[in-house]
């Protein structure tokens, strides 16, 4: 029952929303508004619900691992003791003087955790910058290739006087040919893997979502 | 038999919704039809698609062998465990940062669960960090049976699947401080990526350490290709659970949807030629309103 009540769950719900789509009729509509509402609405609330311990365990989890860390004083485990510091005063900060603005919580959100966030993803224009750098090496004949089109492709923002129009022109092709082909044959691929990955959960042939075969 | 009678039962009612179904196709008011006749191509597709892959299904139980084209980027992933087996290092295996409700994190778990079997057999560790709490026990769960298939669910240690933080970066700045920290000798990233990907990916190439990715998000290809050593692309990453698990059922499935594959490419190029041609009633048909 235990493994059976999942499947159950999982099929009449797939089935019952591939249905709907084709179903205009006024009783249709209104079986699936009120359908609806019990998939979606009461089935949220079930997720938030489940989200909630969840994220007890990931919790769990988190200060199992790090606290572990620092009582062993294994490598790095300073960052642990930051981590779990970080935990806690987020944690109790809130409940206990507010999340209005000027209080410590959204002080250590404002002046510590958004510049953090801000320094993270500006670290990306670096990663960018040394994964082009290998990219671009024109060392083979595709890499070659790969250059001379990134190359048309970046130009193309910037004013060149005369060879701006053609440049333009074929960067323009470049993207609405070629580009445009490949990106549309992985999205079918992709199209249809996410389809027949929907049959096998719904009709119980895949089970991982719920944790083993 | 019993995939017979499903597809029996099923035609059964789509007969019922096509046929008796009160509906005049003139009629623009559609409230009181049980069908949508605008959607017809779509239902058409769907039930071939279905019954294609139902078909493979029934033949490969039957023990009809299928023959599976090779996937690089899914072979190198016991190349890559290997690897780090021999240097006595661990293995990183990040599953994305989506949660378990979207079907590249269930990708991604049907792939944890073959690897966790290597790594018991190698007995080499295997660090899972996850982004989303409710992907934590369906890790667990995958890990944990992957140690006791490969019959060493004494070497499964469950501080390994740890949760990080729910925040993109400050995900993507745990697991690089596990790649740095750790030194895993096998990255291997399969799921949902975004902005974190180049970041994840450059790391582990400072590190040194073989990389496998895989993801359906066509932006983080390139960043992937770049930075990885083996990157499995879009629909492979779906066709995943069958080829690592040669299960027959799984198997006929992925034989289905690439022969469906191979009859779009022949509808896109009968539609292109048409088109060139100036018939335009070949393409109206795939039209969805």
């Amino acid at each position: 029952m235990r493994g059976q009540l999942p499947i159950l769950i999982v099929f009449v719900s797939g089935v019952f929303m591939a249905i709907q789509y084709f179903i205009p009729h006024d009783a249709g509509v209104f079986f699936y508004e009120y359908g609806g509402v019990f998939f979606y609405e009461y089935g949220l609330d079930c997720i938030i619900v489940i989200g909630v311990f969840a994220m007890l365990l990931g919790i769990w989890s988190l200060f199992r691992v790090q606290l572990d860390k620092v009582a062993k004083r294994s490598p790095g485990w300073g960052y642990s003791v930051v981590a779990l510091g970080g935990l806690f005063f987020m944690m109790i900060g809130g409940p206990l003087w507010g999340i209005e603005e000027g209080t410590p919580f959204m002080q250590v959100f404002w002046y510590i955790y958004t510049p953090i966030q801000a320094t993270m993803f500006s670290l990306l224009a670096f990663y960018i910058a040394s994964a082009a750098y290998r990219a671009f090496r024109a060392r083979t004949v595709l890499a070659t290739i790969l250059l001379l089109t990134a190359m048309v492709i970046m130009l193309r923002l910037i004013p060149l006087g005369a060879i701006s129009g053609p440049n333009q022109k074929l960067a323009t092709w470049i993207l609405m040919v070629p580009s445009m082909a490949a990106n549309r044959a992985i999205l079918i691929g992709i199209g249809l893997g996410i389809v027949a990955t929907c049959l096998k959960i719904i009709l119980g042939i895949e089970r991982a979502y719920m944790g083993h075969d | 038999m019993k995939v017979i009678s499903f597809i029996r039962v099923l035609f059964f009612f789509l007969y019922f919704l096509l046929i008796a179904s009160p509906l005049s196709f003139a009629q623009e008011d559609l409230s009181q039809s049980w069908f949508n006749p605008h959607r017809v191509n779509m239902l058409i597709f769907l039930i071939f698609f279905f019954a294609i892959i139902i078909y493979f299904i029934d033949r490969a139980k039957k023990g009809k062998s299928l023959f599976i084209r090779r996937i690089a980027g899914l072979d190198a992933i016991e190349e890559a465990v290997g690897r780090a087996t021999e240097m006595g290092k661990p293995v990183l295996f990040i599953p994305g940062i989506e949660d378990i409700d979207q079907i590249q994190t269930v990708a991604a778990m049907i792939i944890l669960g073959n690897v966790a079997k290597m790594v018991a057999a190698y007995d080499t560790p295997l660090f899972v960090p996850i982004c989303r709490p409710m992907v934590v026990p369906v890790a667990e769960e995958r890990v944990k049976e992957g140690y006791a298939s490969a019959g060493r669910p004494d070497a499964y240690n469950r501080d390994n699947v740890r949760y990080i933080s729910d925040e993109q970066f400050a995900y993507a700045a745990g697991v690089q401080g596990i790649m740095l920290r750790d030194r895993p000798a096998a990255n291997l990233m399969f799921g949902s990526f975004f902005a974190e990907s180049l970041m994840l990916a450059e790391t582990g190439f400072l590190t040194g350490a073989i990389q496998v990715a895989g993801t359906a998000n066509i932006h983080q290809l390139p960043f992937f290709v770049v930075a990885c050593d083996y990157t499995i692309i879009g629909e492979e990453l779906f066709a995943s659970s069958a080829y690592l698990s040669k299960e027959p059922k799984l198997l006929g499935s992925l034989k289905g949807s690439d022969l469906t594959k191979a009859i779009i490419i022949g509808i896109l190029a009968l539609g292109a030629i048409l088109e060139t041609l100036g018939i335009t009633q070949f393409t109206r048909w795939f039209f969805i309103e």
